[in-house]
């Protein structure tokens, strides 16, 4: 065991499914950096941050290899792939990208086991880079996985540290569906505690990182950092919460989302992407349809506006939930009283 | 400029950069470099960039190694004219650093670290603390089914201050390699046997808590010669029963709700189980083969819900002082075989104290083992 940061993190799943079992590949734009040049350098980048460095040099270049910048066939070539027997691991950069190779997504990997009639097993993952925070503009920012949350035929993953990040990505490698494996770009350098070996996380299981009585707070991804700093400074004066990182949003884990409102009556959800129809609206749906007895408080949402993410560092802040902003819509819940009935 | 000293700095190459990784001098000491002129490759969490000379000058100092990661802003190296005398550069960069001392200190105080041995082509994870000099014997602490050597660890350092004490993790347990062999005490007292050789400890006290009491006694039956005293603490194969409430809860609930209850079984006092043990376990059984491992164990020590090794003859047969260490309330294994022990145990039932007393009762734990290891050096 030792720190690891969550770029570390992901790398060591991938190195140590990668050692377990040779039918998992990697592909995609720069994934090692270096193929067709003249230089001669191989693994030269190891992705466009450093997050697959040394795996091709470890596993050479039939099973670590860079790929044209076409997102549409390589895609559909990993989900060709993944239909015969192989396990890719394709890398598409940044999720902003989706748009280049949805049919081969939305329409062939997520579509194959359903319309085989059950025969038919696509072990993909998708890694993608989403998020804002990262000065990286509108077409590099974007939280796009409402957008695979819809599809059905596909599990969406989105990991809020690097001891999560290791455990999800092993499971996810290990999962006989299409797996979409989202990675807040401005974490890579966090760090925390990670054991060396291999371990799985298992999926549709929230993990609670604080537990209160007053206020539940949903989140996703980095978010729930946010939330748990908003929770610790909410416990010093006296309102106490529960944090829950549902981890997958498909598939969701709506019972210990409703047990915990059940408990605290109040919740507030907090998610990145943007706000009409994302994942706080879904979650908002569930509790208002199966929970309203339980609630003593509207449900609040801590969301960006519906524009894309500003490129203006000073604009990028505001568009942002952050700490502040859940802390205030902890206490709004808190002091909402219902209107005297007549 | 002839006689100006100029720092060269870890550069900030984008807003999200903090830290950056010198990643190869591209100019040795003493070599000349013209301004606009490449001196490092700089990694970033974005790029590698070469890192252009503010000046034209001699490098005079590399200041930082290739490899290191610094914050942006931290002395790399200084350039000067080469006229400029080595003093005034030792006395720049002395200053420099002194303005700039910044959070140097925490990696002072690291405590001592684990770390890995290899037995029987087995990782063994061990943590070895304390004197090595002097008259006094070894220590090893063995823990128990689903434990580790962190099981110890208000233990381990108090018993440390005049003796080495070596806890480690058992295989198939904490970071060891999850394979538990037969997974029989016998099985593993052969394995830590080899430990004891490859840690070059002829000659140990050994405490053993629970199923780590049990391989206490089996290593006292094979290897005699190593194993000075024996401090057993609620120890297995003294009786018949085994809660299997607890050992098949352990083994299979994998969520902090319903994992609770069964580690509460553990302890007198309920509150003792903290969410951070909790969690503790749980990330521990999601390695790799951990829970396969605690499966061979159970099933090989607990066959139809009853402890298969009956030890007493071994605890007769063994020449040296034992003594054995028993809550009163343990609801493990139930403390009903420490009163029918033979006359030279020494026997202590602790009250309001369930399985682990080295845990629920600190102190007297203490207390009682180190006298106990006084009188028996």
């Amino acid at each position: 065991m030792s720190k690891k940061s969550f770029r570390q993190a992901i790398n060591e799943a991938l190195r140590l499914e990668m050692r377990r079992d040779p039918r998992v590949i990697l592909m995609g734009e720069d994934v090692a950096g270096g193929r067709g040049g003249t230089s001669g350098v191989t693994d030269a980048w190891g992705g466009v941050l450093g997050v697959t460095k040394g795996l091709q040099t470890e596993f050479g270049e039939d099973r670590v290899f860079d790929t044209p910048i076409s997102e549409a066939s390589y895609i559909g070539a990993a989900a060709g792939a993944a239909a015969t027997g192989l396990r890719p691991v394709a890398e598409l950069m940044f999720v902003d990208f989706v748009g280049c190779c949805l049919d081969q997504i939305m329409n062939q990997a997520a579509k194959f086991r359903y319309m085989f009639g059950g025969k038919a097993r696509t072990p993909l993952v998708i890694r993608a880079m989403y998020g804002a925070g990262f000065n990286a503009a509108a077409q590099h920012s974007q939280a796009l996985y409402p957008l695979f949350t819809h599809i059905p035929g596909l599990k969406v993953v989105i990991p809020s540290s690097p001891y999560e990040a290791k455990g999800l990505l092993i499971e996810a490698i290990r999962d006989d569906d299409p797996v979409i494996f989202l990675e807040n770009k401005v974490m890579y350098d966090d760090e925390e505690d990670v054991p060396d070996g291999s371990y799985t996380i298992p999926f549709g299981e929230a993990n609670l990182t604080r537990e209160g009585d007053d206020v539940t707070i949903v989140a996703f991804g980095r978010m729930v950092n946010f939330a748990n700093e908003a929770a610790d400074r909410l416990e010093k004066s006296g309102i106490s919460c529960t944090v829950i990182d549902p981890r997958t949003t498909s598939p969701l884990d709506t019972g210990t989302i409703l047990d915990c409102v059940a408990d605290t009556g109040r919740l507030v959800i907090v998610d990145e992407s943007s706000p009409r129809c994302n994942l706080a609206t879904d979650v908002a749906a569930l509790v208002a349809e199966e929970a309203f007895d339980a609630l003593k408080a509207p449900i609040r949402r801590v969301v960006p506006p519906h524009t894309p993410v500003p490129f203006s560092s000073t604009l990028e802040a505001l568009y942002m939930p952050n700490a502040d902003k859940i802390e205030a819509a902890v206490k709004s819940v808190m002091s909402y009283r219902m209107k005297e009935e007549v | 400029m002839s006689g100006a000293i100029t720092p060269v700095t870890m550069p900030k190459f984008g807003l999200a950069m903090t830290e950056g990784k010198l990643a190869d001098w591209l100019i040795q000491v003493g070599e000349t470099v013209s301004a606009g002129q490449e001196l490092a490759d700089i990694e970033t969490s974005k790029i590698t960039n070469g890192y252009e000379s503010p000046v034209s000058g001699v490098l005079r100092r590399q200041v930082v190694a290739a490899g290191e990661t610094l914050p942006v802003g931290a002395l790399l190296g200084v350039v000067a004219d080469a006229s400029v005398a080595d003093d005034a550069i030792d006395a720049f960069i002395a200053e420099f650093q002194a303005n700039n001392a910044s959070a140097d200190t925490e990696a002072s105080a690291a405590d001592a670290e684990p770390s890995t041995v290899s037995v029987d082509g087995l990782d063994i994870r061990v943590k070895d603390v304390g004197a090595a000099e002097g008259s006094q014997l070894p220590v090893l602490l063995i823990h128990g089914f689903g434990g580790d050597l962190t099981s110890w660890m208000l233990n381990q350092s108090a018993l440390s201050h005049d003796r080495r004490v070596i806890a480690f993790d058992l295989p198939g347990h904490g970071e060891s390699s999850k394979s538990a062999g037969e997974g029989k005490p016998s099985s593993f007292a052969g394995t830590v046997a080899k430990l004891l050789e490859t840690l070059d400890a002829d000659k140990v006290h050994v405490i053993g808590h629970s199923l780590g009491g049990a391989i206490s006694l089996e290593l006292a039956r094979l290897a005699p010669e190593k194993v000075a005293s024996l401090s057993l603490i609620a120890p297995a194969g003294l009786g018949p029963d085994v809660n299997m409430t607890f050992i098949n809860g352990f083994i299979s609930e994998d969520r902090r709700k319903t994992l609770e209850p069964i580690l509460q079984l553990l302890v007198h006092d309920k509150s003792l189980i903290s969410r951070r043990m909790i969690e503790n376990i749980i990330r521990f059984k999601r390695l790799d083969g951990a829970t396969g491992a605690l499966r061979t164990i159970a099933d090989a020590c607990f066959p139809d819900g009853k402890q298969a090794d009956n030890l007493r003859a071994t605890l007769e047969n063994y020449p040296g002082p034992v003594q054995v260490i028993w809550g009163e309330n343990d609801e493990i294994l139930s403390s009903a075989p420490a009163q029918s022990l033979p006359d030279k145990v020494a026997v202590s039932v602790l009250s309001e104290t369930g399985h682990m007393p080295q845990m629920e009762k600190v102190s007297d734990v203490n207390k009682a083992i180190s006298a106990f290891l006084e009188k028996n050096d």
